[in-house]
């Protein structure tokens, strides 16, 4: 990958580990600005405690992750809360609170981050509704829509204060080919129009071949990343054959003639 | 960087054509215009068919201008107004062709609610309809049970006659030792105007057996119990756990509900006559303090023993445990399937069950004095 921009994140030497169990080790990579990068691997290979440790919810066991080239393992908690005000986060199962509508949802950010006034506020809730197609869904509850409707709203809520970075866990599980082409189409829309770089952990393969630019691939048995680089350059020519079996749905690999 | 201050113009090409120029930063930190002054502008003229929206002397931008741009778009649509763009900046272009890909939604009317025909009578009779359903679905599976056809697993049983018995003793006893002593005081007090203090035994033990012991006994496991079986259940339905039972063709009244309402009510007879026997202890720490030696207590107490004292206790006890477990699982089982639902019956079922709890407790009292025991 020959990018001149300087990364946007970049991870040193990571090993994660719950307790002398390690996960993954010897993480390192960086994340341009602009990337949609992807993070895939098998079920049970640390994808999404990687992602939770880049989002500061569990402390490494080694290593760094530095975004803008400044230590977030190392920052005190009130500088992550300000590196984070510039993330947007989607979980797995959405996270959006149940006991909210979703208008209520998307104003607690805006109403903690922003000087903008209540009417402001509506006005902005209302266009990011319209962004995701919930445009007069303000006074529904989670559990009044549907799993793909609640999918999008939480990105209406993740996008709310105009992010820097996304991270998505798992966007598209769960929804139909179509829903998840359509929330694939808006992730790249969002993430064009807002300058933003794309964190995503899935192993949803159409979308990696969609709408990623980079990615890694973590390994279950070796504990490590064996993949690194562009999901279709990877396909074609990686060296290890766990990720070109991957990435080919399981389906052994030709012998290629050409180079590696 | 110097931030321009935002703003808009309105120029008139044909009389029912206006262009709207955008001017300057339109983002967060600038006092951006308001869309109700456009809106004003824009509705005084009746001709008006087309809007220009032009982008050229656009600066920084960011999502100020986009919700402004669609209020714009969705006023024009909704007065078949021509609503176009020119010279936008990529970005917001693009971002307003997503926003207005979709119509917006209109919520059924009757989705909405209001509190008034949350308490209308014909609500109220749903909710005592649907109690004595539930009561007829627990009776059924209860028939089942001495049948011996339920999936009622005894391993849940178990259990949960362990949560509701043996580790609700601390609290138990701090509370029975406690009201123990305060009925020992308040007897106390009003006996030695009489030189009657040694009845203060007779006292404590009568008002333990029949009425204090089982009634704080229930309130507390209503308060534990009662609440844990509501948020529980609550907690299940939110994560389709209670489909899944129903789904597999067990009945979610014999697999959930009948365990916990017979553990309680297996449970709730023996905290009871622990709590009595620690509140008479209780009164009997009192009396020494007063003048009243030990073993004239323990006499006094004796002498007010009677079964009948003894097995009044013990029926309120099934009573409440039954009343507590039924109000706690129909809250668990009928919650909604979020957060705050949950929260809500565990919440619903304590008030219920106190409600109920002194209800039955009147009716009880009124029912003995009647039958003479």
């Amino acid at each position: 990958m020959t990018n001149n921009t300087a990364a946007h994140i970049e991870i040193r030497n990571l090993t994660m580990a719950y307790g002398s169990f390690v996960i993954q080790r010897d993480l390192n990579f960086d994340i341009n600005r602009g990337d949609i990068f992807v993070i895939m691997g098998g079920s049970g290979c640390g994808k999404s405690t990687l992602l939770k440790h880049m989002l500061g919810l569990i402390t490494p066991k080694k290593g760094d992750i530095l975004y803008n080239g400044d230590s977030f393992v190392n920052a005190s908690s009130e500088q992550q809360d300000a590196v984070r005000q510039h993330w947007g986060i989607t979980y797995q199962s959405g996270g959006l609170f149940s006991a909210m509508t979703l208008a209520e949802n998307i104003n607690l950010p805006l109403q903690l981050y922003t000087n903008y006034s209540k009417s402001e506020i509506a006005d902005i809730i209302a266009y990011k509704l319209a962004l995701v197609g919930l445009a007069g869904y303000q006074d529904y509850y989670p559990s009044e829509i549907s799993g793909g409707m609640r999918k999008r709203a939480a990105l209406a809520r993740a996008i709310a204060l105009d992010p820097e970075i996304l991270f998505f866990d798992e966007p598209s599980a769960g929804l139909d080919p179509i829903s998840s082409r359509l929330l694939d189409e808006l992730i790249v829309q969002m993430k064009e129009s807002l300058g933003a770089t794309v964190v995503m952990v899935t192993h949803e393969l159409p979308s990696i071949f969609d709408i990623a630019t980079n990615s890694i691939y973590l390994d279950a048995n070796t504990r490590t990343m064996i993949g690194y680089g562009d999901p279709q350059y990877l396909r074609d020519h990686s060296d290890q054959v766990v990720v070109k079996q991957f990435l080919a749905r399981g389906i052994e690999p030709k012998k290629t003639t050409g180079e590696y | 960087m110097s931030t321009k201050a935002s703003g808009f113009q309105l120029i008139p090409d044909t009389t029912d054509k206006i262009s709207l120029v955008l001017q300057g930063d339109w983002t967060q930190d600038q006092q951006s215009p308001d869309f109700s002054g456009l809106h004003s502008a824009l509705q005084s003229n009746a001709s008006l068919r087309h809007l220009l929206v032009t982008g050229s002397d656009l600066d920084e931008w960011d999502s100020t201008l986009m919700a402004f741009l669609l209020q714009c778009h969705n006023y024009c649509q909704a007065n078949n107004i021509d609503f176009k763009t020119q010279n936008l900046p990529d970005g917001a272009e693009k971002l307003l062709e997503v926003a207005t890909a979709v119509a917006p939604h209109q919520r059924p009317e009757d989705a909405k609610k209001s509190w008034l025909v949350s308490v209308s009578p014909a609500n109220i009779i749903k909710y005592f309809t649907s109690s004595l359903a539930f009561i007829g679905e627990v009776a059924i599976a209860l028939a089942k049970l001495v049948a011996g056809k339920s999936n009622t697993r005894m391993v849940d049983f178990k259990t949960f006659c362990y949560e509701a018995g043996p580790s609700a003793f601390a609290i138990i006893s701090l509370v029975s030792v406690l009201v123990g002593m305060i009925l020992a005081y308040l007897g106390a007090v009003q006996l030695a105007q009489f030189g009657a203090e040694v009845y203060v035994a007779d006292l404590v033990v009568v008002g333990i057996l029949r009425e204090m012991g089982v009634l704080m006994t229930a309130i507390v496991i209503a308060g534990r119990t009662g609440a844990a079986y509501a948020a529980q259940l609550g907690t299940m339905q939110t994560n389709d756990e209670i489909d899944a039972i129903i789904t597999m063709g067990i009945s979610p009244i014999e697999f959930l509900v009948i365990p916990r309402i017979l553990a309680l009510v297996l449970v709730m007879p023996l905290l009871t006559i622990y709590a009595n026997l620690l509140g008479i202890i209780g009164g009997g720490i009192v009396a020494g303090s007063m003048d009243i030696s030990p073993l004239q207590y323990i006499h006094q107490a004796g002498g007010a023993l009677s079964w009948t004292h003894i097995s009044v206790g013990l029926i309120k006890s099934i009573v409440f445990a039954l009343l507590i477990a039924v109000a706690g699982c129909r809250a668990g089982i009928n919650s909604g399937r979020s957060s705050a639902a949950v929260g809500q019956a565990a919440t619903q079922a304590v008030v219920t069950s106190i409600v109920y709890l002194i209800i039955a407790d009147a009716a009880i009292n009124i029912i003995s004095q009647q039958i003479g025991v």
